[in-house]
């Protein structure tokens, strides 16, 4: 029997990574999240099997509050809230591996058969607990940020690097004494509440634009908070499964910092950026005079004339719920024979992939969004770069100008198109707070207003020519 | 060092390789499937928490596996379910579709 349900473990451990294998392509994703599906109810169902399981009250009790709660979240979240959600589920996935890092200890199943405890179990149960907690926390501080429960702006304090190396210490030091006497259950309860506040004080500083760099490694977390559990249990699918999840977090960790040109450290501890990417009032510094301003209507006079449009959101298009009436206005070009498509920045959301999503659910089929690899080649051969709702992702002052904070990072070719359209409010900056001199540029027609509302005068004016 | 524990420690570094190279072809198109998708995977901690919510064990530690089982189940249900409901909505445009 015990070898039935390794075998299982094992046929489940394949199943993910087939299932991840077939998240590869669009074509095949739906697929692959249905063997995982499959995989984790093989996993499920056999050990529910297992002859250790003698009462079934609190599992089904457990799996129904549990399954009510995630699917009500999952068919009622909407998809801008996305990356609150996965800032959720990381956070549970962390504290169960903690509750079971914890129930085995409290279980006294570290002990071998002669009585005497088991170094490696105690100290991978002290492990599962520390990275199950600090997940848990961090991601409930990212959720509440993100949700705008707590304000976006780093929270910083004097002292807070040190009080973070000094939990760090502690927690290897109680480790330390936890391996020597394991007997001593105070000593994981303290560990416990250490990984509670430092989960806490090491998301607060992190600013709201930063996010997506934290619930990826938020998420690379609670993958390795499973794989610990696995060690306590010597479980290989948990390991397996968790280290699959920990490496994905870690590559969209690595995508995200290499899009915005930063450090993983200066994420971390830099406290950069201000309440979000909003960003901080700042007038130009150039002559206004040089701004060329254009109305709807002269716009879509422009639009009806171009041969083919690359379209830029950012998440200002997201924010102003724009999305529907844009992909109506690409249509309603497309059907005139201009040729559309949709410039996709790595960090243009809240998340790694959060603006294709967004499309998506505004049916825009996919072969229409391109990401920046793909199509910065073209903007030269583009008559009109539209502009919605993304500012810093499009400053060439991140190619020439050394002084700027965005020098370096990767940017969207906006300005080498004939003619750029940019949908803004007003000239402020962007998150970064830095001006973005496209603005001026001689063939830049700023449409100042609100997205959707100045989308849906496009689609008006384009409609009557 | 006990020999289940190496054995542990190779299974983990072994899958740590697969991961990087199953996940790096993931096009940035799929990210936040692949974020949530992934999310639910690590969920299968509910195969530990279904044993230390059935076992029998004293109190504590059944209260401890319950929740255990709660937050999985959350992960689990939530995170495919999701994931689902997100690449439902990726589509190739009709026209292509047709052909």
């Amino acid at each position: 029997m015990a070898t039935l349900l390794n075998l299982s473990y094992l046929l489940a451990a394949v199943l993910f990574i087939f299932g991840l294998k077939q998240l590869g392509s669009p074509k095949t994703a739906r697929r692959g999240n249905m063997l995982a599906m499959l995989g984790m109810l093989i996993a499920i169902l056999m050990t529910l099997l297992d002859k250790q399981i003698i009462d079934f009250t609190y599992i089904i009790i457990g799996l129904i509050v549990g399954a009510g709660i995630g699917a009500y979240a999952a068919i009622t979240v909407q998809m801008t809230n996305m990356p609150q959600m996965v800032a959720l589920f990381n956070g549970f996935g962390g504290a169960a591996s903690t509750f079971v890092a914890y129930s085995e200890f409290v279980a006294g199943n570290y002990v071998t058969s002669t009585g005497d405890p088991k170094l490696d179990i105690v100290i991978t149960i002290g492990l599962s607990v520390l990275i199950g907690t600090v997940t848990f926390s961090g991601s409930l501080i990212a959720f509440a940020k993100l949700q705008g429960i707590m304000r976006g702006a780093p929270i910083t304090f004097k002292g807070q690097q040190a009080l973070n190396a000094a939990s760090l210490i502690a927690v290897v030091i109680l480790g330390g004494m936890l391996a020597v006497n394991p007997d001593n259950a105070i000593l994981l309860v303290i560990i416990l509440a250490i990984a509670l506040l430092l989960g806490v004080i090491s998301v607060i500083p992190i600013g709201g634009a930063d996010m997506p760099v934290v619930i990826s490694l938020l998420n690379s977390y609670s993958g390795l908070a499973a794989a610990a559990t696995g060690f306590v249990l010597s479980n290989n699918v948990l390991i397996i499964s968790g280290a699959l999840v920990g490496a994905s977090g870690l590559i969209l960790t690595q995508i995200m910092c290499k899009a915005m040109n930063r450090s993983l450290a200066n994420v971390l501890f830099a406290a950069v950026g201000t309440d979000d990417s909003t960003g901080t009032a700042s007038g130009g510094r150039k002559d206004k005079s040089s701004v060329t301003q254009y109305t709807a209507e002269d716009a879509a006079m422009v639009f009806e004339a171009a041969q083919s449009v690359i379209i830029v959101p950012g998440y200002g298009l997201a924010v102003a719920q724009a999305q529907h009436v844009l992909q109506e206005f690409a249509q309603m070009l497309m059907a005139n024979g201009t040729k559309v498509r949709y410039a996709i920045h790595p960090v243009a959301g809240r998340m790694p992939g959060h603006m294709n999503v967004l499309l998506a659910e505004a049916n825009v089929p996919y072969d229409m969004l391109l990401e920046m690899d793909e199509i910065n080649e073209d903007f030269q051969n583009t008559d009109i770069a539209l502009v919605i709702g993304a500012n810093d992702v499009i400053n060439p002052a991140a190619r020439t100008d050394k002084s700027s904070p965005l020098y370096g990072m990767p940017i969207l070719n906006v300005d080498h198109a004939k003619s750029v359209m940019i949908v803004k409010r007003s000239l402020s900056a962007g998150f970064a707070g830095v001006d973005n001199e496209l603005f001026y540029d001689q063939k830049t027609m700023m449409l100042f207003g609100d997205a959707k509302g100045m989308v849906t005068d496009l689609v008006k004016e384009y409609k009557n020519l | 060092m006990e020999d289940a524990i190496l054995v542990s420690i190779y299974v983990f570094v072994l899958a740590i390789f697969v991961g990087f190279e199953v996940i790096t072809k993931v096009p940035p198109l799929l990210h936040t499937p692949l974020m949530s998708g992934s999310n639910a995977i690590s969920g299968i901690t509910i195969v530990g928490a279904l044993i230390s919510a059935g076992a029998g064990h004293a109190l504590l530690s059944t209260v401890l596996g319950t929740l255990a089982v709660i937050c999985a189940t959350i992960n689990v249900v939530g995170g495919f379910m999701v994931t689902d409901r997100m690449l439902e909505m990726f589509k190739k445009d009709k026209k292509e579709e047709g052909k």
